[in-house]
């Protein structure tokens, strides 16, 4: 199974890096956000709820570029049927994926954050970072869980690129509760504060319940 | 040993029925040749074989194992060249077969005996998208055998090949490679000369099925009529 | 046998609807703070809860589904969930009503119930076009017991993940029914009986159709014959199509080859 996963998970990033065609859109995409919520909202900082609620949706609607892109080269060029004949636990598939897709999400926020501090946000980022980098490791997890589920599902469809995001954004908006009301402590504009246990807790169960039944249900939507 | 044991396989889709009442019989190192129209099941007929595709009805034994309950143990087994190539264009000759070779558990250097057998070692560094189809199909039969299958299964594998190209991949895929096959065809007479056993499909059902010494060119012409 | 026992549903859903409507407005007292708007809570809170157990049911019955291969779950978990999403609209429509004559607002952001319904009613509203996106039947099928079954697991935590978010207003009676008094909590009761047989029933109603349609297709295909493709054109549609091999089993087993 981990040499399986290894396997694909080389494939994955050797694709990317030749074609470059989900992480340079993703941030580019989000930064583009960033100015667009400027000119939106006509304001020069956010902070708090404001702050945290830009921060996740945009994040979130990069994210949904990803997760319209992360099995488009299978259905077209390879083919799920290379990997489908090979004597392989199948869910290595979902493995490989959800974690090409958690490495995009890191990426991402690597150029999305920094971008976010230095165009929107008011209060500093600097000593809230170890703990915003927390609820966003928390919140990437149940992206890419259920973004690896849902781009399975619309792949094969006729109207893929629009089925993967209404059916991801609705399953999503818990993670983007947990999220944002973590994350709006963090950029209080008096004094930040530690993001409140219940929040991470509903981002953890969240996380531990969809990765579960991801890992459940993948099989039944390749097979034929 | 009997390397193929079909017995009534059915598969619909939807109302449509895709395959109806097949059986079969193939014993290991002969060759079946399916023949028929477009739409007639061949494709559909490979890929249950191929364990892409779960029988409906009926019951499919593939190299001693049953199908699906069994598929598992008989994967890498097999070898399939469809339609597709199952390559990605994006990638190298040898980025697509070394990734063929991991997942099979085969060792890397068997990636460079085939790209040689099948000459197409010079431009095995190049992205597939930028070689011709006749190269991309060779590298497909490269992916095809390169775990060693003990069944190929093939659907007109010799399509996008010149002569000097098919005669290349003769000792890989073809009889003398001493693997048990089944062939989609279209052509008649060099199915035919290849074949041990016959089937012909029309709309999903067997009109057809006999040894090969007992079936002449008209037999398979009705079939397309 | 399709139908059986649709009649004595039938029967007993018009009584218990009878009954039910009777007791909101002829039986259950007046509430002192929203007076007869109050009324539309015996319909609202039934229909929510209603399609809510509807949509587990559907992620129940496809669980059925991907472990028995039978399409006939696959029909009932579609008949649920289609029937749950109308009956969450009705939820909706009547949540929104009752805001407003509440609050002023035909929408308030803080009533977690309403809130996580709208979102659950979003997720489902794709239900359909999924299964319509798919041509394959058999893959549709596969494809929408996944989405039923992940949705089905979605409904309770996103439940619990509004009501932490939201400030939470607690409404006159909404909330445990303990909390009502006699005569109210017999009413609501009552009415939720009522939409919980009337939901039952028109599900059983869907079902019959569509069962006894595809027993009439398959007939017509023995007495007709194969009929090609080109004269039998039926339009996609997002409902699951039972295959010969599945609703009329016996029958079709004794099909000759033509």
């Amino acid at each position: 199974m981990r040499r399986t996963v290894a396997a694909l998970l080389r494939k994955e990033l050797l694709v990317e890096l030749r074609t470059l065609e989900s992480v340079p859109g993703m941030s580019l995409f989000a930064v583009t956000t960033f100015v667009v919520f400027h000119f939106a909202l006509s304001r020069n900082t956010v902070e708090g709820d404001l702050g945290a609620g830009i921060l996740w949706v945009t994040l979130l609607f990069a994210a949904i570029l990803g997760v319209n892109r992360l099995f488009v080269a299978d259905a077209e060029e390879g083919g799920f049927d290379g990997f489908l004949l090979a004597p392989v636990d199948r869910t290595a598939l979902l493995v490989a994926k959800a974690l090409t897709l958690l490495a995009y999400l890191l990426v991402l926020e690597l150029i999305a954050v920094p971008a976010f501090a230095l165009l929107l946000l008011g209060p500093p980022i600097g000593q809230a970072l170890p703990e915003l980098l927390g609820v966003l490791a928390l919140g990437d997890l149940g992206v890419a869980a259920i973004g690896t589920l849902v781009a399975a599902l619309a792949v094969r469809t006729r109207a893929r690129d629009l089925l993967g995001p209404l059916l991801g954004l609705p399953l999503l908006v818990p993670v983007v509760i947990g999220g944002a009301r973590a994350t709006s402590p963090l950029f209080a504009l008096s004094h930040p504060t530690a993001p409140a246990a219940r929040w991470l807790l509903t981002l953890g169960l969240y996380d531990l319940v969809f990765g579960l039944i991801a890992y459940a249900l993948f099989d039944f939507l390749l097979e034929d | 040993m009997t390397a193929l044991e079909v017995e009534g396989l059915a598969r619909h889709y939807g109302e449509r029925e895709a395959l109806s009442g097949v059986s079969l019989s193939l014993d290991a190192g002969q060759t079946l040749a399916v023949f028929g129209p477009n739409g007639a099941g061949k494709t559909t007929l490979l890929r249950v074989l191929a364990t892409l595709l779960r029988p409906h009805a009926g019951s499919v034994r593939v190299l001693g194992s049953t199908l699906p309950e069994q598929s598992w143990s008989v994967r890498g087994r097999i070898g399939l060249l469809g339609h597709e190539p199952l390559l990605y264009r994006e990638l190298t000759a040898r980025e697509n077969l070394r990734f063929h070779a991991r997942l099979h558990g085969v060792d890397e250097h068997r990636v460079d005996e085939l790209l040689e057998a099948v000459a197409v070692s010079g431009r095995s560094r190049e992205p597939l998208r930028t070689l011709s189809r006749g190269m991309v199909q060779r590298i497909a039969v490269a992916r095809a055998v390169l775990h060693d299958p003990e069944l190929l299964l093939l659907d007109e594998p010799y399509s996008n090949l010149d002569p000097a190209a098919v005669e290349l991949v003769s000792p890989l895929i073809g009889a003398a490679s001493g693997r048990t096959r089944v062939i989609c065809s279209h052509d008649p007479a060099g199915g035919l000369a290849e074949a041990d056993v016959v089937l012909g499909l029309r709309a999903g059902r067997p009109v057809l099925l006999s040894g090969a010494s007992g079936v002449g060119g008209a037999e398979i012409a009705e079939l397309y009529r | 046998m399709y139908g059986k026992g649709l009649r004595a549903l039938s029967i007993s859903t018009v009584v218990a609807m009878t009954l039910a409507l009777s007791l909101v407005f002829f039986y259950a007292p007046l509430d002192a703070e929203q007076g007869f708007l109050q009324k539309i809570f015996y319909v609202h809170v039934p229909l929510a809860i209603v399609a809510l157990c509807g949509f587990i049911a559907g992620a129940l019955l496809a669980i059925m589904h991907l472990r028995t291969r039978d399409p006939r779950w696959d029909l009932r978990s579609y008949v649920a969930i289609h029937m749950s999403l109308i009956f969450g609209v009705g939820a909706l429509i009547t949540g929104s009503i009752w805001a407003k004559g509440s609050w002023g607002h035909w929408w308030v952001w803080s009533e977690p119930t309403l809130v996580s319904f709208l979102i659950v009613f979003l997720l489902y509203a794709t239900y359909q076009p999924l299964r319509f996106a798919i041509e394959d039947p058999e893959r549709q099928s596969r494809y929408a017991s996944v989405f039923a079954i992940t949705a089905g697991a979605f409904v309770p935590l996103n439940f619990i993940a509004v009501r932490l978010s939201t400030a939470y207003l607690h409404p006159r009676v909404l909330g445990s029914t303990s909390n009502l008094p006699g005569s109210m909590a017999l009413t609501f009761v009552v009415s939720l009986l009522a939409i919980a047989l009337l939901f039952v029933t028109l599900c059983k109603f869907e079902l019959t159709a569509k069962h006894t349609r595809a027993q009439i297709r398959a007939l017509r295909r023995r007495l007709v014959g194969e009929m090609p493709d080109t004269l039998e054109r039926r339009s996609r549609s997002a409902a699951p199509a039972l295959s010969p091999g599945g609703a009329v089993g016996a029958h079709t087993a004794s099909r000759t080859v033509l």
